[in-house]
C-alpha cells in the first residue's frame, strides 16, 4: 500500500499547462520534498494532493483510495503555509483546535489533543494570544500544531520557512527534522531552497516546467543528477558543465573538451549504455567541491589551468579557472593561496563525475 | 581662542535656528486657524440664528450674538406649532429616515462584503469581468435610471414606501460597497480560506467565523460611507417618495420652500442642523473606532 499516490496527472489553467502527466508514489514515512525553481508546478501540485485545486487529468490515491474527488477536510491531510495562514481573530488555541470543532470531535478529546500537542510544540504558555502577539517562530510552532493536533495521514508543507530570517530557518528547519524523526508520518514539502530539500528530504522530487525531472534520494540527486537541469540546479555553486566529446581508442573511451588538447580518461565511468560513444557530444560535468588543489586518489586526473577570478567567502573560497575557453569553478579551503593570472595544477576527482549527452540532455 | 570663536558661532546658529523655528511655528497656526474659521464659519452663522426669535434677526446683523438661549425654533422645528392642517415638522420624517437608513445600510453592506468575499477568495471564470460590471455602478449617473426603477418600485407594489427606499438605496450602494470589501480581501491572504477549508469549514463558516471578524476597518468605513450617502440622499427620496413616507431631506426641502407667511429662518437653521445631526454623529463615533482598527494591523496572521 502507498501513502500517496498519484497517477498521470495533468493541470492545466486556461491555455497553459501547469503539470504535465505526473506520477509519484510515497512509502509510509517518507519525507518527500518537491523541489523546484518558482512556476515550475510544485506549490500546485501540492494544492491538488490537499485538494485546494481540481484536477484536468489523472488521479490522487491516498492509501490505495482514490480521494481526485474528494472534499480537502476528508481527505485526511493537514497544511502548513508558508504564510502560516493563522486564523487573525482566534487566540492560538480557537485556532488549533478549529478544525477538530468542525469535524464534531468531543470536548474531551479536543482537549486531550491540545494539551497533547501544545505541550510537544511548547506552545502551552501561547495558547490565549492571538497570533498577532506572536514571533514568527512561535506562529510556524502553531501553525504546525494546528495541523498536528488532526493527526493526519500525510503532512503537506507549502514553503513553511521562507517568510522566517536566515537563522530561524536553520532552527526550525532542524525542528522539522526532529518531528518527523519523532512522529514519523508522511510528508509532502515543497521548497525552492536546495538545501532546506536535502538537509529535510529522505526522498526529493526536482520539478521543472510541470514534469518531475528526478525523484530519487538525495545522495543520488546530488551524486548522479539524470540530467543537466537536476545537475544544475542542485549544488552551489553548481556543477561545471564542460562541452566536449567522447573518443573511443583501443576501448578505452576518453573525453575531450572543445578546442582542448588533452585527453580525460572516462573508464571507470558506469554507462547507462556502452554503445555508440564514440564521437558522441557531451557534456562533461564534475562538481566545484572535487576538483582538487593536492592529489588524494591514485585516479585523480592532473590538469594545468589558469585562474581568472577568486571568490573569498570565509571558510572557503571559490576560483573561477579556464579550461579552453570555458569557465569551470572550483571550492577551496580559504588557507590555500592560489595566483591569479596563472597556470595552476589541479586534480580532477574522476570517480565523481557525470557523463550528459548535449543533445538530450540526458545522463549517458 | 579658537574654540571659543567656534562655540561663539555656533550659539549664534542655534539662536537663528530658534528664531526661525518659532516664526514658522506661528505661521503655521495662524494658517491653520484661518483655515479652521473659514470651515466653521457657516455652521456658527447656522447655530446663532437658529437661537434668535425672528425679531432679532430682523433686527441683527448675520454675525450678532443673539440674546439668549432659545431653542423655541428648534422645538418648531422636530414638533410643530400643534395647530392642524399645514403644519410641516421634522420628527415623523426623521424616523422614516432611521427606518430607511439603517436598513440599507446594513444589506449594502453585508451584500458588499459577501460580493467581495466571492470576487477575491473564490474566483471564477469571468469575475473580473462581473467586477468591472460592478464597477460601472459607481459611475451611473442616478438620473438615468430614475424612470426605469420607478416603474420597477410599481411593478412590486413597493413604491411611494420606505421598503422601497431600502430597495433602490441597497441595490445603488452595493458597487461601493463590492469595492471597498474586494480591494481590502484583496490583502487578506487566500491562505487563510485555503487553511479554513482544510479544516471543513465551508463558505459561509469561511465567511463569518474567519473573514468578517477581520474586517472592522472596512465595516466602519462602508459604514460610514453608505450613512452619509443614504442619509443626504434628496434624488431618490424627492422621486419614488412623497407625503408621509418621505425621507428628512425631502421634508426639510418641502418644509423650507413651502412656508406661506414670513421666512422664518430660525426654524429652517435648526431644520438643518437637525437634518445634518446624524451623519456628524457617525463620524464622531465611527470615525475614532475607524482610526483604532486602521492602528491595530491585526490583518496579518
Amino acid at each position: 500500500m502507498k501513502t500517496l499516490k498519484i497517477e498521470d496527472l495533468s493541470k492545466n489553467f486556461g491555455s497553459t499547462e501547469v503539470l504535465r502527466k505526473i506520477n509519484l508514489e510515497i512509502d509510509e514515512g517518507n519525507f518527500l520534498v518537491l523541489l523546484g525553481p518558482s512556476g515550475c508546478g510544485k506549490s500546485t501540485l501540492l494544492n491538488i494532493i490537499a485538494g485546494l485545486e481540481t484536477i484536468n487529468e489523472g488521479n490522487v490515491f491516498i492509501d490505495d483510495y482514490n480521494v481526485s474527488k474528494v472534499e480537502p477536510k476528508d481527505r485526511n491531510i493537514a497544511m502548513v503555509f508558508q504564510s502560516y495562514a493563522l486564523y487573525p481573530s482566534m487566540n492560538v488555541r480557537e485556532n488549533m483546535i478549529f478544525g477538530l470543532k468542525q469535524a464534531k470531535t468531543s470536548k474531551e478529546k479536543i482537549e486531550q489533543q491540545l494539551e497533547k500537542v501544545s505541550k510537544f510544540l511548547q506552545v502551552d504558555q501561547l495558547l490565549e494570544r492571538k497570533p498577532s502577539q506572536l514571533s514568527g517562530g512561535q506562529r510556524q510552532r502553531v501553525a504546525i500544531g494546528r495541523a498536528l493536533v488532526r493527526e493526519p495521514r500525510i503532512f503537506l508543507f507549502d514553503e513553511p520557512l521562507s517568510n522566517l530570517d536566515a537563522k530561524l530557518r536553520v532552527e526550525m528547519r532542524r525542528e522539522i527534522k526532529k518531528l518527523h524523526q519523532q512522529l514519523k508520518t508522511t510528508v509532502v514539502y515543497v521548497t525552492h531552497d536546495q538545501t532546506e530539500a536535502m538537509s529535510l528530504g529522505t526522498r526529493i522530487a526536482i520539478m521543472n516546467h510541470g514534469v518531475i525531472q528526478q525523484n530519487d534520494t538525495p545522495e543520488n540527486i546530488y551524486n548522479k543528477p539524470s540530467n543537466t537541469f537536476v545537475a544544475d540546479f542542485i549544488g552551489s555553486p553548481s556543477m561545471n558543465l564542460i562541452k566536449g566529446s567522447l573518443k573511443e581508442s583501443s576501448g578505452e573511451i576518453s573525453f575531450t573538451a572543445n578546442g582542448s588538447n588533452f585527453e580525460i580518461p572516462v573508464k571507470g565511468y558506469e554507462f547507462k549504455d556502452k554503445s555508440n560513444l564514440s564521437n558522441k557530444e557531451v557534456f562533461f560535468g564534475i562538481r566545484p567541491e572535487h576538483i582538487y588543489f593536492k592529489k588524494s586518489n591514485e585516479s585523480d586526473f592532473e590538469v594545468t589551468l589558469r585562474a581568472d577570478l577568486s571568490e573569498y567567502i570565509g571558510h572557503e573560497q571559490i576560483m573561477t579557472f579556464d579550461y579552453a575557453n570555458q569557465e569551470i569553478l572550483a571550492k577551496f579551503p580559504s588557507t590555500i593561496k592560489i595566483e591569479l593570472a596563472k597556470e595552476t595544477k589541479l586534480y580532477f576527482d574522476l570517480t565523481q563525475t557525470s557523463l550528459f549527452d548535449a543533445q538530450t540532455e540526458e545522463r549517458i | 581662542m579658537q574654540d571659543n570663536l567656534k562655540s561663539s558661532s555656533y550659539q549664534q546658529l542655534e539662536q537663528k535656528s530658534k528664531y526661525t523655528n518659532m516664526f514658522l511655528r506661528w505661521f503655521l497656526y495662524f494658517v491653520l486657524i484661518l483655515f479652521a474659521s473659514y470651515f466653521i464659519f457657516p455652521l456658527y452663522v447656522m447655530v446663532v440664528t437658529s437661537l434668535k426669535t425672528m425679531e432679532e434677526i430682523r433686527q441683527g446683523t448675520l454675525l450678532s450674538w443673539p440674546s439668549g438661549l432659545n431653542f423655541d425654533s428648534w422645538a418648531v422645528a422636530w414638533g410643530g406649532r400643534g395647530y392642524g392642517a399645514g403644519d410641516t415638522f421634522l420628527r415623523p420624517y426623521f424616523w422614516n429616515s432611521i427606518k430607511m437608513v439603517v436598513p440599507a445600510v446594513f444589506f449594502s453592506t453585508l451584500i458588499g462584503a459577501m460580493t467581495g468575499y466571492v470576487l477575491t477568495k473564490w474566483r471564477f471564470k469571468g469575475d473580473s469581468w462581473v467586477f468591472l460590471f460592478l464597477l460601472f455602478g459607481c459611475f451611473i449617473p442616478f438620473q438615468a435610471i430614475l424612470l426605469p426603477m420607478a416603474r420597477t418600485l410599481g411593478a412590486l407594489g413597493i413604491s411611494n414606501s420606505i421598503v422601497g427606499l431600502v430597495l433602490v438605496h441597497t441595490v445603488y450602494g452595493i458597487p461601493f460597497t463590492t469595492l471597498f470589501f474586494r480591494n481590502y480581501y484583496v490583502s487578506v491572504p487566500t491562505e487563510l480560506v485555503k487553511a479554513a477549508r482544510i479544516d471543513g469549514a465551508g463558505f459561509f463558516k469561511i465567511f463569518f467565523k474567519i473573514l468578517l471578524p477581520i474586517s472592522a476597518p472596512i465595516i466602519v468605513v462602508t459604514v460610514i460611507w453608505q450613512f452619509t450617502q443614504i442619509w443626504n440622499d434628496f434624488l431618490f427620496g424627492s422621486t419614488f417618495s412623497f407625503g408621509e413616507a418621505a425621507p428628512i431631506q425631502v421634508a426639510l426641502n418641502n418644509m423650507v420652500l413651502s412656508s406661506t407667511s414670513v421666512k422664518e429662518y430660525n426654524v429652517d437653521m435648526a431644520s438643518a442642523i437637525i437634518a445634518g445631526v446624524p451623519t456628524l454623529i457617525v463620524y464622531v463615533l465611527a470615525g475614532k473606532y475607524f482610526i483604532r482598527g486602521l492602528t491595530s494591523g491585526a490583518v496579518k496572521g
